[in-house]
């Protein structure tokens, strides 16, 4: 690092290219610091990622790795760009237009914007919870069971034996095991949101992707998805995007916090939340802005 | 602050003008189908809607009206048919295949909107001209041809509203659980259906009930056609060759068939909305 600072001095002619340097250095700083990675390879690896959405830059230069088998919350101020970065993990930005992706993202080192990258196995990967639970206009079981479906599994038993499964896993076969067939609407929001929780684990992803997945639910029920997330995280990498820090220092294992489309630090939770590097950190953890 | 009084006086105003509103409209559509029942039932008779017009029928002797009721039916059955046909992958493509802004999407419902307005006798001269064109006489395929024209914008229009209104959530929701958008189209299909009854009842509505499009393109017969190639007869023509005769009795079967007309378009709303109900079960 120190020979960094060194290089730094010696060739800084302007202001900008000052701050390319600094953000540089601190990439670097994010990469070397974490020892979560030592345990816990990382799953998802974002490298120099820059969004335009009508030329409003939204994200810039993002360096980042997400840990394997762990909860990550990324935190930080309204619009400072933490949706737009979950939805390029899973290419569903790619669907609006005027939008501009520079940079790469690696899932288990395939790059998910390279050429001939199938779309579809890249989102298998990875479940979807959104800040809304959003169950499709069918029943309890055809909702579990679309995944599958749509992945080539035709039979009745197998279907049955999985919606049981993911059901269970959950939290939520217990409470709609008499009504499967009952439309997905009848069920309260936070079963929506669990149901949506096994829609998506139907389709055996290896990441669960959480954009503010408990802020339109009730406390109890909010309680339960995040005593489902620190079950699961034995089996998946959980990213979650949140607006509550207290959520963020009960569950996580890995804090990410941007601002203004900039990854101010990133690192395990225990040292992020006891030992914030920045300045900005300790502000906002300080609650001087949220 | 306004005052209480004045507020609730405001309220009344405008309470008493929408009931008026209402009231003057919903007696005057209900005169309307006084007037039908009143002259069109004593002329009704289970001949008119079991035989078809027998030789003196013009003149008010025997024979029915099953011919028209048949060969409309026909027309519609074909129409909405050939038209869902080809308004679904319309719909579906502008709203799921093309950017959000794509200029196509916005062109295509623009000139449907203008085709919307545009006076069903067009429709039938150009049916017409197609007709002549092709080499075809007046036919039941002419027919079906130039409704599926007329009611095309209608369906497009009405189902591309409700498609626009699926969440996009939904959307995300399934492309995100790795189904392309071919796949996507199931659910969302799901969740627009009661838009599509709705538009189906539209334009079954507007295509049982013109007379002009096939005036020229349809023609006009007896007998009930058994293929695509021969001229048929349909209610709304009936009703505007029977209503010129100068024959009381002829003109109170128009009525009739108005009568039997109106009565095809209820039974087919209630049909619609019995299963509107049913489809929208599921809808978010």
């Amino acid at each position: 690092m120190n020979t960094n600072v060194l290089r730094v001095e010696k060739f800084i002619d302007s202001p900008i290219e000052e701050l390319q340097v600094k953000r540089e250095i601190r990439n670097q700083q994010t990469l070397d610091a974490e020892s979560i990675f030592s345990t816990h390879k990382p799953h998802i690896s974002v490298r120099n990622l820059n969004v335009y959405l009508t030329k409003n830059h939204i994200l810039k230069n993002v360096c980042l790795d997400i840990p394997d088998k762990a909860i990550t919350c990324i935190i930080g101020p309204s619009g400072c760009g933490k949706t737009t970065l979950l939805k390029t993990f899973n290419r569903l930005l790619k669907n609006s237009i005027d939008v501009k992706i520079d940079g790469d993202v690696l899932v288990d080192g395939e790059n998910i914007h390279g050429k001939g990258v199938e779309i579809e196995n890249i989102r298998k990967k990875m479940g979807l919870l959104s800040q809304r639970p959003c169950p499709l206009p069918m029943s309890i079981f055809d909702n579990v069971a679309y995944g599958p479906r749509i992945h080539g599994i035709r039979r009745k038993k197998t279907l049955k034996i999985m919606v049981e499964k993911y059901l269970m896993e959950a939290g939520l076969w217990d409470e709609v095991k008499d009504r499967l067939k009952s439309p997905a609407t009848s069920l309260s929001i936070g079963q929506q949101q669990r149901l949506c929780l096994a829609r998506g684990l139907a389709v055996k992803p290896e990441i669960i992707l959480g954009d503010e997945a408990t802020s339109a639910l009730d406390p109890i029920s909010s309680k339960k998805i995040e005593e489902l997330f620190v079950k699961l995280k034995d089996q998946y990498s959980i990213v979650l995007v949140t607006h509550t820090l207290r959520q963020a220092k009960r569950i996580a294992d890995y804090v990410v916090f941007m601002y203004l489309g900039e990854v101010v630090e990133a690192g395990p939770a225990s040292e992020f939340f006891n030992n914030p590097k920045e300045k900005l950190t300790k502000e906002y953890l300080d609650g001087y802005f949220s | 602050m306004k005052h209480v009084r004045i507020k609730r006086l405001e309220e009344k105003i405008f309470k008493s003008l929408m009931m008026a509103a209402t009231l003057i409209i919903v007696v005057s559509l209900f005169m309307i189908i006084v007037a039908v029942v009143k002259r069109g039932l004593p002329a009704m008779s289970w001949d008119m809607v079991s035989k078809i017009p027998g030789g003196g029928f013009y003149i008010g002797k025997e024979g029915g009206l099953l011919n028209a009721i048949v060969g409309s039916l026909y027309i519609v059955i074909g129409s909405i048919s050939l038209g869902l046909s080809f308004s679904l992958p319309i719909v579906l493509y502008i709203n799921l295949y093309l950017p959000e802004k794509s200029r196509l999407a916005q062109f295509t419902r623009l000139s449907f909107d203008v085709l919307f307005g545009i006076p069903s006798i067009v429709y039938g001269a150009f049916g017409f001209t197609l007709m002549v064109y092709l080499g075809l006489r007046s036919s039941l395929l002419a027919g079906i041809l130039t409704v599926t024209i007329l009611i095309i914008p209608i369906l497009i229009r009405s189902i591309d509203e409700v498609m626009r209104r699926v969440p996009k959530e939904m959307k995300d929701a399934a492309l995100s659980l790795g189904a392309t958008r071919s796949e996507m189209i199931k659910p969302i299909l799901r969740q627009v259906a009661p838009g599509i009854i709705t538009a189906i009842l539209l334009s079954v509505g507007r295509g049982i009930g013109d007379a002009a499009s096939v005036l020229f393109t349809a023609g006009y017969t007896d007998s009930i056609p058994t293929s695509l190639s021969q001229p048929v007869a349909t209610l709304p023509l009936a009703i505007f060759f029977q209503l010129s005769s100068p024959i009381a009795e002829v003109q109170d079967r128009a009525y009739a068939a108005a009568l039997i007309l109106t009565f095809i378009v209820l039974i087919l709303s209630l049909a619609g909305r019995y299963y509107s109900r049913k489809f929208s079960k599921n809808k978010i």
